[in-house]
């Protein structure tokens, strides 16, 4: 599982790094959602990864995190996901608007002479 | 220590709340209304600055005021802690907010939409960022400054600051992502997020995790070096504080100071001197980061013309000088250098409010209209450029110059323009060469240790860069005052030369009582470098014990 969650980090920010370079707009936002995806991923995987294990204390299990899975990760990722996702749709009203502005979808809002 | 009488540090991250909430339920279209509210909230704000900086300062030695707003057992909930460093970017960011709402008050406002929420929205978020003690709560304060400013940089709107703010936001997401692995690799290791409990489990954690640890905390410190305008990551600063409106351009004066504020505050904290083997890891970096943003700024200066071009890159070298000189590590001399701060960020601000004006004055009433950028960035200046016209003397025939009166509002333009000059260049007999010197000499005080060649590069780029600031700051001056113009002298209105005098006075005042504000300063710095008594007193703190309160529980790793 490690292995499988770790590649697909790896891929996940190397494919968003490439988009993020790129000259387009729209290629520059799909980069950063990519890249906001691996984060959020490498946030979750940060705790410790475990299959069928609750966050929430229950009667009766020891309160440690060899019965449990850490709920920090859990509630952390939550609000980045919401940030990211507040800050991607701005970035695409501003890729609209520059488009509309300059006629182009180059981040620099003219096409390389 | 009791929490429950620290109130007043909350005081100044809910006011802006629940003021923008206000605005909001009053409407957009009211907008001298919301004006004067902001103008309120912002003045209110600066006083309970003042006041939370008296109290923790003349609380004694320890000077670190703790308040649990979830009234959490401290490494569980979230805190916030108002120190000395603290308070002090507290009021330097209400002067600045202050003034620059009054010049917004003025015209600006009207520019676009939504102007007085997001300016409290933007205030919430950097005085949140100097207060909390928690380092995921520090990444949500700054995600409330960023996506507050991505809105007022594009206030006014138009394709110069369409696109620089595209850019804005595409390397603040980036830098967002970095602060976010950051914040998990250190929350990894440590097992927690509370920067007073992970300056406490550092230097416990095993030599395995060593390496990670490092790791983390350059990732962290680039997203916070990112924000601060270190060179190679400064690009997006000069087009995008030039292209903001000019309220906007003297409030973001703050921005680059909250990424030198939680570099300084992070890398003291976590990687002190009694961090073990960590202590003080990346000093080398923080120095010479700020030689090359320093020599960066240099060279902006010296190829910019526009008075807030001059502004933006004054900026850079203000956070180039600071990081430089954070990165000697040295009490004193980050006691000065938090006193060459605040001068520095105040000239900065009231030159973006002052190149408005001149701008104005230069160009009529165009300053609502795209910035022209053919005329605007032209280089070199060329002589033909000045327009010589047959009642010009550039030679010593002064029948044109006798009985023709300065008029008020150029004598005042002019005059701030030169106090501003005065202060980033770091000439007497203001605040700009107080704080130089005051460096300069700390560097080069041989009796303790022989200056180090980190030293001499100081000395040296501290100079040039004053000098070149000089030479730049001439050039703009006699562009914009000396030449020729057919516009008659601009019409100022007094609610826009206020701010601009409030500023300028802020830094006679920072030279006047410069014996006073540089032992607060030392004071902070001490308080930084040697955090013991500022981890002590957060886990110290005890929540309020109220009827029917379970006690807080928790899973520790």
């Amino acid at each position: 599982m490690e292995l499988i969650l770790a590649g697909t980090i790896g891929i996940l920010t190397a494919c968003g790094v490439w988009l993020v370079l790129r000259p387009r707009t729209f290629e520059v936002a799909m980069g950063l959602s990519l890249l906001a995806y691996a984060v959020n991923l490498f946030i979750f995987s940060i705790g410790s990864l475990s299959i069928a294990q609750e966050p929430i204390i229950a009667p009766g299990r020891p309160a440690d995190l060899l019965h449990y899975t850490d709920p920090m990760p859990q509630a952390l990722v939550l609000t980045a996901i919401v940030i990211s996702f507040a800050t991607t749709a701005l970035f695409l009203v501003l890729l609209l608007v520059s488009r509309g502005l300059s006629d182009t979808d180059h981040v620099d809002g003219e096409e390389e002479r | 220590m009791d929490a429950s009488d620290w109130h007043l540090i909350v005081v100044p991250v809910l006011l802006p709340l629940v003021t923008a909430a206000f605005m909001l339920l009053v409407g957009d279209a009211r907008r001298t209304l919301n004006g004067w509210l902001n103008v309120a909230s912002t003045a209110a704000s600066l006083v309970v600055a003042v006041a939370l900086m008296a109290r923790v300062h003349l609380q004694g030695t320890s000077a670190v005021g703790v308040y649990l707003p979830a009234n959490w057992q401290v490494p569980f909930g979230i805190v916030l802690v108002a120190d000395r460093l603290s308070a002090l970017m507290l009021v330097l960011t209400a002067v600045i907010a202050t003034s620059s709402v009054l010049f917004a008050v003025a015209r600006w406002h009207r520019a676009g939409v939504y102007f007085h929420p997001l300016f409290q929205l933007q205030l919430m978020g950097v005085n949140g960022a100097f207060l909390t003690g928690d380092l995921f709560n520090l990444f949500v304060f700054f995600e409330v400054m960023l996506a507050a400013s991505y809105g007022l940089l594009l206030h006014g709107s138009g394709r110069r600051r369409v696109h620089a703010g595209l850019h804005y936001l595409a390397v603040n997401l980036l830098a967002s992502s970095l602060f976010l692995i950051g914040v998990a690799m250190m929350y990894g290791i440590t097992g927690t997020l509370n920067m007073a409990d992970m300056a406490r489990k550092i230097p416990t954690i095993p030599d395995l995790d060593r390496n990670l640890l490092h790791a983390g905390a350059a990732i962290l410190a680039i997203a916070f070096l990112i924000k601060a305008a270190v060179w190679p990551l400064n690009f997006w600063l000069a087009p995008a504080y030039r292209a903001a409106a000019a309220p906007v351009g003297a409030l973001f004066a703050i921005l680059t100071k909250v990424g030198v504020y939680a570099v300084l505050r992070l890398w003291t904290l976590l990687l002190s001197t009694e961090a073990g083997e960590s202590a003080l890891f990346g000093a080398d970096a923080l120095v010479w980061g700020g030689f090359a943003t320093v020599t960066f700024a240099t060279l902006g200066l010296l190829a910019s013309l526009e008075v807030r071009r001059l502004a933006a890159y004054s900026i850079i070298l203000s956070s180039g000088t600071l990081l430089a000189v954070v990165g000697f590590g040295q009490p004193p001399l980050i006691g000065a250098a938090l006193y060459y701060l605040l001068g520095s960020t105040l000239a900065a601000s009231a030159l973006f409010l002052v190149g408005d004006l001149i701008e104005r004055a230069r160009t009529g009433a165009a300053a609502e209209a795209p910035i022209r950028v053919e005329d605007a960035d032209r280089l070199p200046f060329y002589l033909e450029r000045m327009d010589l016209g047959e009642d010009t003397n550039l030679d010593d025939d002064a029948r044109a110059l006798i009985g023709r009166a300065i008029p008020a509002a150029m004598a005042f333009l002019g005059l701030s323009f030169m106090l501003c000059a005065l202060l980033i260049a770091g000439l007497p007999p203001l605040s700009g060469f107080l704080a130089k010197f005051a460096m300069l000499s700390l560097v080069l005080d041989g009796a303790a240790a022989p200056v180090s060649s980190e030293g001499w590069t100081l000395l040296f780029l501290l100079l040039a860069s004053g000098l070149t600031a000089m030479i730049a700051m001439s050039r703009a001056g006699v562009r914009s005052f000396w030449t020729p113009s057919e516009r008659p002298a601009p019409r100022l209105r007094a609610i826009e030369c206020i701010p601009i005098a409030a500023l300028l006075v802020a830094c006679v005042g920072l030279a006047v009582l410069a014996d006073s504000v540089l032992a607060y300063a030392n004071a902070a710095a001490d308080g930084v470098l040697r955090p013991r008594p500022y981890i002590e007193s957060v886990m110290s703190a005890t929540p309020v014990p109220a009827s029917g309160t379970r006690p807080a529980q928790g899973v520790t790793r």
